[in-house]
């Protein structure tokens, strides 16, 4: 298990500026497969077999979402890329956008022509604002050669909102609304963008798919383990000596990612998948990073002994108050009183029962907030109250 | 979805070209001014308050004028290991200015963000649409000096 180019491969090699550089590397070959040698159907069937996951951190099967939108009536369908990259961390997607946006948008045409939608779009998160004429030029140069004849793709982008990074949220911004999640169902492949049926997909799923199409299905998942076929892409950032972006067999063990590519060294703890992933203690780091264990979006935050576990998680958890869309009071009200109890344990004045009312506060948000803000926002203080005990209670006043 | 809840829903494409009219507003007058939240509600056919919402959801659009030049320091995580907050004291001092602030002169507003997907090469900040990063105090005078 180790590093493997599968998403990056043209990463540092092509001209991102050029398209005849990634044409000379089979570029738009894929399409050219799907287009001429197979029907929509075989393409899901392809994608389905290979074990292909979402990459955007809840690794929903790619191939089943692009049947169920298939399946759907009706003749109006859309494909959405998430590039709204706001997981706390997290850096891949731009420097997948900044590298290779041809591949990305070969996976889009792809998928379009798979389903049957006529319209996509790539959400960027506003952050991301310098990355628009390289990629508004790819998406012209592909168009030039004719590869885009089946589908017009289209850029909307984001106005700093890290909820809107969530597939019903999203879909509510590129409608011109407020980011605010959708009750489901109904779905996204059977209504989504203005109630049509629409697959959205991580920018990084996207990367994987003309190199299915390529290579074939039993290429693509005789790699990674029994539930996590591929690679996956990890941001890796904090404690570090050598911060950046890693491309890993998914399987492969924190440990070597972090110790080994990175190189940290004296560390205390780890933050899986940003601010409401997981918190993993030194003596965890054997833990290999699948579906099946932790993951994520892939954001890979190094603390070393130096760091407070508290002042960590006090600060993901204004930030998550911060971010909460506002729709449903257990991920708003819930968020902004574990910022008031952190901040007590933080300034070393917890109270007694302070533990205790993290505790039931969490299982509560964790069962009826709305989506998987609210849902994973109890993340950090659960895992740090399970590894980190002794740091709160030595807080208590 | 229950039938009510279908019939409330609006149906039509009214709204789609919204956020994106928002977002230019934004950046030619440097803010959403009252009076284009009311032509833009008259405009799409949907209520003021509707597009009050939006203009006050995203936190890169502004209801308040802003300054020639905006400020987005990061104070996520991977920033904050990075003495992100050094960075913050350092613009305080040169432009005189707190976070939410703007400049007498209009030339600065300063803000802190979320995660700007800098990590790898933290601390950073945005101005503007311009990133910058791997800060050092030092290298804050000479930055904010290219912004006229």
């Amino acid at each position: 298990m180790s590093e493997k180019r599968i998403v990056l491969k043209n990463c540092e090699v092509i001209d991102p500026r050029h398209i005849t550089t990634y044409l000379t590397r089979d570029g738009f070959r894929a399409l050219e497969k799907a287009q001429k040698e197979m029907t929509p159907e075989e393409i899901i069937e392809e994608v389905k077999a290979s074990g292909l996951r979402g990459r955007g951190g809840a690794g929903f099967p790619c191939g089943l979402k692009w049947e169920l939108a298939r399946n759907a009536p009706g003749d109006e369908k859309y494909v959405i890329c998430n590039a709204d990259e706001g997981e706390v961390g997290t850096f891949k997607d731009r420097y997948i956008l900044q590298n290779d946006p041809f591949t990305l948008i070969e996976g889009i045409a792809i998928a379009a022509h798979a389903i049957g939608a006529k319209q996509g779009y790539i959400y960027l998160r506003a952050e991301y604002h310098h990355l628009l004429d390289s990629l508004v030029n790819a998406i012209d140069q592909a168009k030039e050669r004719g590869f885009l004849q089946h589908v017009d793709i289209d850029i909307r982008e984001g106005a700093g909102a890290y909820v809107c990074g969530e597939e019903s949220a999203l879909m509510d911004s590129i409608e011109g609304k407020r980011g605010e999640v959708r009750y489901r169902p109904p779905f996204p492949p059977t209504k989504g963008l203005w109630g049509k049926p629409t697959i959205i997909n991580n920018v990084e799923t996207l990367m994987n798919i003309p190199q299915i199409i390529l290579n074939g299905a039993s290429w693509f998942n005789q790699i990674g383990t029994e539930r996590s076929k591929g690679t996956k892409v990890f941001s890796v950032s904090g404690d570090v000596k050598r911060p950046g972006v890693y491309e890993l067999v998914l399987g492969t063990r924190l440990k070597e990612l972090v110790e080994e590519l990175a190189l940290a060294e004296k560390v205390k703890m780890v933050q899986v998948g940003g601010a409401t992933g997981r918190l993993v203690p030194y003596d965890m780091i054997d833990t290999a990073l699948s579906f099946e264990t932790i993951l994520g979006a892939g954001a890979i935050t190094v603390f070393d002994q130096s760091r407070d576990v508290i002042d960590i998680v006090y600060r993901t958890m204004e930030f998550l108050a911060e971010e909460s869309c506002g729709k449903c009071a257990p991920c708003r009200e819930g968020t902004e009183a574990m910022v008031e109890i952190l901040g007590r344990f933080f300034r070393s004045e917890g109270m007694e029962k302070d533990i205790r009312v993290l505790e039931e506060l969490s299982s509560a948000m964790m069962l009826s907030s709305l989506c998987g803000l609210g849902q994973a926002a109890p993340i950090p203080v659960t895992d740090s109250l399970q590894y980190f005990r002794n740091d709160y209670e030595n807080r208590i006043k | 979805m229950s039938k009510g809840q279908e019939g409330v829903l609006p149906q039509g494409k009214e709204q789609e070209n919204l956020l994106v009219m928002l977002e230019r507003a934004q950046s030619e007058f440097g803010y959403v001014p009252e009076e284009f939240i009311v032509e833009a509600a008259h405009s799409l056919n949907v209520s003021i308050s509707e597009v009050y919402g939006v203009a006050t959801f995203y936190s890169f659009l502004s209801t308040k004028p802003l300054g020639k030049n905006v400020i987005r320091i990061c104070k996520s995580l991977p920033c904050y290991l990075k003495n992100s907050q050094m960075i913050i004291k350092s613009v305080e001092d040169e432009i005189g200015i707190k976070p939410g602030e703007t400049t007498p002169d209009g030339k600065f507003s300063f803000e802190l963000t979320n995660c700007i997907g800098a990590c790898d090469e933290a601390p950073a900040m945005l101005i503007n649409n311009d990133v910058h990063v791997n800060l050092t105090p030092g290298k804050i005078s000479q930055i904010l000096k290219s912004y006229k």
